[in-house]
This record gives structure tokens, C-alpha cells and sequence, in this order.
């Protein structure tokens, strides 16, 4: 028994040491890692048909394996992750938009990739830059996609109701007032309560400012004055019937997209993939143009939707994981890919002059320049910063909004009710405010 | 030791029927405890927490839980808009179950007739839409009630009519009551059918000789004999009615009439899901179940002796 136990000892003891010293030869050649070693990395997107840009990466990395997963999109994915990260077990990257980030870090799930991240940076506009670093020195994701907005009408409806392309948002509002009177079936747009980010970019381009980090506390100022300058405009519209209050992304909204009772939408560059998919019958009857503006003189605009690339702080191969990130979003094939295979407008700077994007998109064929213009507005949008508890402003916006629509109240209310709502939430959780 | 005879060849009973009937218990209790004690328990234990920031909340550690007492239920009870939240679904309760147990009954005590044609047909198809999933069932009628693509509007439209509209803030509770109406009036009245063909047919014999009418035998034999029937329907649907979720969160994104929080089980996951707060949902939930609990107990004991009482003599 004794002696048993002994040699069982001696063995151990041997083939620790042999362990040792293939670890210690292979740490010799490899700087840490060894090369020959496979890594594995579960990738959480819901970017459509990613899988196909993502095997030319392991094509071409026989030791990162990548796996992208179908998880959820946006908000689910974003509960999804902070559920994952809490049991220990997250993805090594994921899919996070822009305004879900401070969330993400707020609650340690993502990862400083500063380091892996730095050549990078050139290849960004700074205010796109701006958005993953949160106004700190980290760098918590990399951008992969923006939604610069702009204004998409139907040519044929506009020139039928003799319309101009409005340039202001006084224009704007008589242009909706015109189509009424000439057609009192049509719409020229709708005021969506369901969408907070559509809203959140108009703000934007009215110069509003949510949230502001100013030493070690916050200020949040949803009821601002550029924000109660955008929700009492569309108030109006609301209140004097002369836009549509039905929610977007409905049914209903997609059949009137595709009848044509609404003739304009205020939307992002991603519009295109939309109303191929809502209202097919419209093909080659739209146009875009710049997105009013609240002055003549200006040429601003904002930004709905767009998304990054994070690693989590859970993963166990981070590096190889930033690695895969920066050539995800910014090389030229892996960009091109994600513009072909998957809708996106990258936001690389270089892929957005890229050869991807030299055609216009099959439903715009009749405006060949379509790029062109959505790069010059691009290049316009204003940058914002976003709290640590978007999802509870963004849920306050889809009620507050909804309330004031159906009970015929002032949206100034639902500005105040949002803002609210975000100021007792950071001052329960404890959150230093200013 | 669980052999039946010892060495002496004495039964040894005592010990072995001690520990039968805790082995046969076993299975049970294990699954009780692991899906449904364990869960309670961790719920209640989330109710009394909550997390704590500190400054600007980015950053490793910056976000520690902490004990909260009952600040999670001071908060929850004193929220408006849950004690709202719990009203509408009273309203709404109130137009459901009177309805939905009337039409249940009404249909048992038809398909119950003699004259009744095609009554098979008739059960199965009353029935199929309970098999239809409350969700599926709300994107159907909610493109039902959508005037742009409901073809019953549309046919309003076509007959001169104005369109009704079943989104506003008031007619919102006919448009759910109706998805809960038809996929639950099939199994009411299964269960009450079947209660009724439970009745000993000598009674009705017997009251067609004294000269009673269909509706009197109804009225007067039927009703009284399937109440603790009605009764165990009544229970079931309040309960199923206080935890109404599917429906209203299925038709929200459809119209600005429904709020996030327009029932209290859909504050529950908006706080807990949209919100990302755990602890103050856990807190609701706890007084939602207590809730549930006293007025389910208290209905039962309300009507007790009228439905078992016979049971009991």
C-alpha cells in the first residue's frame, strides 16, 4: 500500500517535470502562445449571411477558428450577453450597438482593447472613435457599421402632388400639410412611437446632448432644449393631423409604405435593405436626399442605429479575438464582404470609397449616385455620447410617446417623463450625477 | 438494511416501510425543490438585493450588489403604475370571465341536447383554437384588427361602413379579450361537457315527467350539478387572467395604446429585461404571487361550501 502510493508519487512527480519542460520549449518559440495551438471563438452577430466573411477568415487563419452565432439582435442580445458574462460563460466577441456600449462596460462585460487596437484608429472618423472609447483611454469595441440619417421620398408621388424636396424642416412640415389637403388619404410620413433610436437621431442633428461625463460624474440632460425643439416640432405635425402617428415596423406601416399612402421617410443608410423587404412593389419609384435641415444654412445629421465589434472580458484568447475584430471591420475584403453579404455601411472610412460601394443599391437603381451623396452625408453626422442605461431612457421614450399620442398630450411631456425616468434610475443604482 | 427477514428469520418490516415511501417520494421532491423551491427561494433572496455604483459606473468594479432591505418593495408598492397596471387587469378580467365562462357554458349545455347535429364536429372545432399558442393567436387577430390589412375592415370599408377602430386606448380591451375569449372557451366548456355527461340520466327522466321544459332542466338540474365545475373553471381562468402577458406584448409594438408596463407581469419583464434589474422585478413578482395566492385562497373559501359541500356529506 505504502509503496504504491509512493511510486504513484514518483510517477506524478516525473511527468509534471516533463510537462514543464515542453511547456518552457514551446513558450521559447511562440512569444506565450503557441502557434500551433488552435483557438477557438464563438462570435454572437445577427449580421445576415456573416458566416460567409467570416470563413475567408478562417480560410486564411488555420489557428483562429471563428464561429459566428445567431443569438438574438440588438436589445435581446445585449440582456443575452449581461446574462452570459454574470454565469461566467460569454461569447469571445459580440455584435453591440453603439448606444449599448456604456451598458456593456457599466457592467465589466467587455474588454480594454486599446493595445490590439491602436493602428486601427486611423481608419475611423474621430466621432465615430469617439462612440467605443466612451471619452475614456480604453477602446471597448471596434466599429463596424453607422446609419448616417437622410430623407427617402417617392419621386413619383412628389412630382404627382407637385412637391419639392424639402431642404428645411419648415419645408418639411408644409410639404406634410400639402399632401393632405391634395390627397387627404396619403401621408407624407408617420411619427413612430416604437422607435427610440429614430428618434435619438434626429436629436442629434438638432445638436442635443443626452448624457455628459464631466470628472467622475454624469449629467444627463435628455430634456434639453434641441431635444424639446425636435419633440414639440413633430408634436405639431401630430397634434394638426398632418403627419401619420402609427408606429413604424408594423404591418400596417409596410403596406402603406408599399401603396403609397406614406411618401417619405426619414431613415439611415440602410433604408434600401428595408423597403426592398416592406414595400417591393416601389422598386425604382424612391429617392434619397440629405435630411432636412433646422436652418438653411446648415448641413448636419444624425445617426440611427450602426454597431461595433466587442471582446468580452471573459473571453480566454482576447488578443486573438481583437485580432479578429480590426480585420473584420477593417480590411478591405472582410469590409466588402460585410457590404455585399450583409446590407451594412461600414464604417471604415476607406471601405465607404470602397469598391463595394460603386454601384447603387438594386432598389435605388435609378439614382446611380446613391453612394456618393450617402457619403457626403456621412460625413456630416454629429457625434453623441450615450449613458449607462439607454434601455431604460429608450423604454421610457416608447411609452412616454405612445401615452402623449394617444391621449392627445404635448410631447414636451413625454421629453420630461424620459428624462425622468433616466435621472431616478442612475440615482437608485447610485450613480454620481451632476 | 432493506432485506424483508433478518438472520433470525424476524420480519423486519418496521424499518423497510419507513423508507419505502420516502424513496417513492424522492423523485418528486427532488424536482420540487430544484425547479421550484430553489428558484422561489433565490427570487426572494434577489428581492432583497440591489446593485450599487460607484461614480461614473465604468470600469471594473464599479458595480458591487449589495443588501437593499425592503427597499425593493417599498419601491414596488409604492409605483403607480403597477397599482395602474393591476386595475386594467382587473377591467379587463371583468370582461373576460364573465364572458369567456358564459359562452363555455352556454356551448357545454348546447352540444349537451338530445336535438344537438354534428356535435362532434361542433366540440372539435370550439376546442382546436386552445391549441393554438397564445402568441400565434395574438399576431393573427392583431393583422385582424390593423385597417390597412384586416380583411374585415375592409369589408366594412366595402360595405359603407366606418372602420372600427380596436386599437384605442378604451376599445384595447375588447380587441384582448377577444384572443383570450377564443382560445380559451373550447376547454371551459370541455371541462363543463364533461361534467354534464357525468349527470345520471334518470333525473332528467324524471323531471320531463313532472313536466319541465329543456331550459328549466337547465336552469334548474344542469347549472346546480356541474357548479363545482364552473367553479374550478372560474379559479383557473382568474388566474390565468392576473398573469396575462402574451397577449398585450404581442399586439404593444402594433399601436400606441399599450404601454410596456400596461400589466403588472409585463413591468415584471420590462424592469427585469429591458431594464436589466433583477432585484426590483424579483420584489414585484414576490407581491404578485402573495397576491395571486390570497385571492385564489380566498375565492375557493368563498364558494367552498356551495361547490364541495356535497363532497363533504
Amino acid at each position: 500500500m505504502r509503496r504504491g502510493f509512493k511510486r504513484f508519487t514518483t510517477t506524478a512527480t516525473v511527468l509534471l517535470a516533463g510537462a514543464v519542460l515542453v511547456a518552457g520549449c514551446s513558450s521559447g518559440d511562440g512569444g506565450g502562445n503557441n502557434p500551433n495551438q488552435k483557438v477557438e471563438l464563438t462570435f454572437w452577430t445577427w449580421v445576415p449571411n456573416i458566416d460567409k466573411v467570416v470563413e475567408k477568415w478562417n480560410a486564411t487563419h488555420p489557428n483562429i477558428h471563428v464561429t459566428a452565432s445567431n443569438q438574438a439582435q440588438g436589445d435581446e442580445l445585449v440582456t443575452k450577453l449581461l446574462t452570459a458574462a454574470k454565469a461566467g460563460n460569454p461569447p469571445d466577441l459580440a455584435q453591440v450597438e453603439y448606444q449599448a456600449l456604456p451598458t456593456l462596460v457599466s457592467n465589466d462585460v467587455l474588454a480594454d482593447i486599446k493595445n490590439e487596437t491602436t493602428a486601427a484608429k486611423a481608419d475611423f472618423a474621430d466621432g465615430v472613435w469617439a462612440t467605443v472609447t466612451l471619452g475614456t483611454d480604453a477602446v471597448y469595441a471596434v466599429p463596424q457599421d453607422v446609419g448616417p440619417m437622410m430623407l427617402y421620398y417617392r419621386q413619383d408621388e412628389f412630382t404627382r402632388l407637385g412637391l419639392t424636396v424639402p431642404k428645411t424642416w419648415d419645408e418639411f412640415a408644409a410639404a406634410a400639410a400639402t399632401v393632405r389637403t391634395k390627397s387627404p388619404k396619403q401621408f407624407l410620413t408617420t411619427f413612430s412611437s416604437a422607435d427610440p433610436g429614430w428618434f435619438v437621431g434626429l436629436v442629434q442633428q438638432a445638436g442635443g446632448s443626452w448624457w455628459g461625463v464631466n470628472g467622475d460624474t454624469w449629467k444627463v440632460s435628455v430634456n434639453d432644449a434641441a431635444t424639446k425643439k425636435v419633440a414639440d416640432y413633430w408634436g405639431k405635425l401630430v397634434a394638426d393631423g398632418v403627419v401619420d402617428d402609427q408606429p413604424m415596423y408594423t404591418p400596417e406601416w409596410n403596406k402603406a409604405l408599399n401603396d403609397g399612402t406614406l411618401i417619405a421617410w426619414p431613415s439611415a443608410v440602410w433604408g434600401p435593405g428595408v423597403l426592398a423587404g416592406n414595400a417591393a412593389d416601389t422598386k425604382g419609384k424612391w429617392a434619397m436626399a440629405p435630411l432636412p435641415q433646422w436652418s438653411a444654412s446648415e448641413n448636419k445629421t444624425g445617426s440611427w442605429g450602426g454597431s461595433t465589434t466587442g471582446v468580452t472580458k471573459g473571453s480566454k484568447n482576447k488578443a486573438a479575438a481583437a485580432q479578429f475584430a480590426v480585420w473584420l471591420n477593417t480590411d478591405p475584403e472582410a469590409t466588402a464582404g460585410l457590404v455585399r453579404e450583409g446590407g451594412i455601411y461600414p464604417a471604415s472610412k476607406a471601405a465607404q470609397a470602397g469598391p463595394a460601394l460603386q454601384k447603387a443599391p438594386d432598389f435605388f437603381s435609378n439614382q446611380a449616385d446613391f453612394y456618393v451623396v450617402a457619403k457626403g452625408i456621412a460625413d456630416t453626422a454629429a457625434g453623441f455620447t450615450f449613458g449607462p442605461n439607454v434601455n431604460v431612457t429608450y423604454s421610457a421614450y416608447k411609452d412616454s410617446f405612445a401615452k402623449a399620442i394617444a391621449e392627445k398630450t404635448a410631447f414636451a411631456g413625454a421629453v420630461e417623463a424620459m428624462q425622468t425616468a433616466t435621472v431616478s434610475d442612475m440615482q437608485a443604482k447610485g450613480f454620481k450625477l451632476g | 438494511m432493506t432485506t424483508a427477514v433478518d438472520r433470525v428469520g424476524r420480519p423486519v418490516r418496521r424499518t423497510t416501510s419507513r423508507a419505502v415511501p420516502y424513496a417513492f417520494l424522492a423523485p418528486a421532491i427532488v424536482l420540487f425543490t430544484v425547479f421550484l423551491l430553489l428558484p422561489i427561494g433565490y427570487a426572494a433572496y434577489l428581492s432583497f438585493r440591489r446593485v450599487q455604483v460607484k461614480g461614473l459606473g465604468l470600469g471594473p468594479g464599479s458595480r458591487i450588489e449589495v443588501f437593499a432591505g425592503l427597499a425593493n418593495y417599498r419601491a414596488a408598492l409604492g409605483d403607480g403604475e403597477l397599482w395602474r397596471g393591476a386595475l386594467r387587469v382587473l377591467g379587463y378580467g371583468a370582461i373576460l370571465l364573465p364572458t369567456m365562462l358564459g359562452l363555455a357554458l352556454l356551448f357545454a349545455l348546447l352540444l349537451d341536447l338530445h336535438r344537438s347535429r354534428l356535435r362532434r364536429f361542433s366540440r372539435i372545432s370550439i376546442f382546436l383554437p386552445y391549441a393554438v399558442p397564445s402568441v400565434i393567436a395574438s399576431l393573427l387577430w392583431g393583422f385582424l384588427y390593423l385597417p390597412a390589412v384586416s380583411p374585415g375592415q375592409y369589408l366594412l370599408r366595402a360595405a359603407g361602413f366606418s372602420e372600427i377602430d380596436l386599437m384605442t386606448s378604451r376599445t384595447i380591451y375588447v380587441a384582448l379579450v377577444n384572443i383570450a375569449v377564443w382560445g380559451g372557451v373550447g376547454f371551459n366548456m370541455l371541462v363543463i361537457y364533461t361534467a354534464l355527461r357525468a349527470i345520471p340520466h334518470e333525473l332528467y327522466e324524471s323531471a320531463r315527467l313532472d313536466g319541465c321544459s329543456e331550459f328549466q332542466v337547465a336552469w334548474r338540474i344542469k347549472i346546480p350539478l356541474v357548479m363545482p365545475a364552473l367553479i374550478l373553471t372560474t379559479v383557473f381562468s382568474a388566474i390565468a387572467t392576473l398573469q396575462v402577458f402574451s397577449e398585450p406584448t404581442t399586439l404593444r409594438p402594433l399601436t400606441n395604446s399599450l404601454s410596456t408596463t400596461w400589466t403588472p407581469l409585463m413591468k415584471v419583464y420590462r424592469d427585469a429585461f429591458v431594464r436589466n434589474d433583477l432585484y426590483s422585478a424579483a420584489a414585484t413578482t414576490m407581491v404578485l404571487a402573495v397576491f395571486t395566492l390570497i385571492v385564489s385562497l380566498g375565492f375557493l373559501r368563498l364558494v367552498q361550501s356551495r361547490a364541495f359541500g356535497q363532497e363533504n356529506q
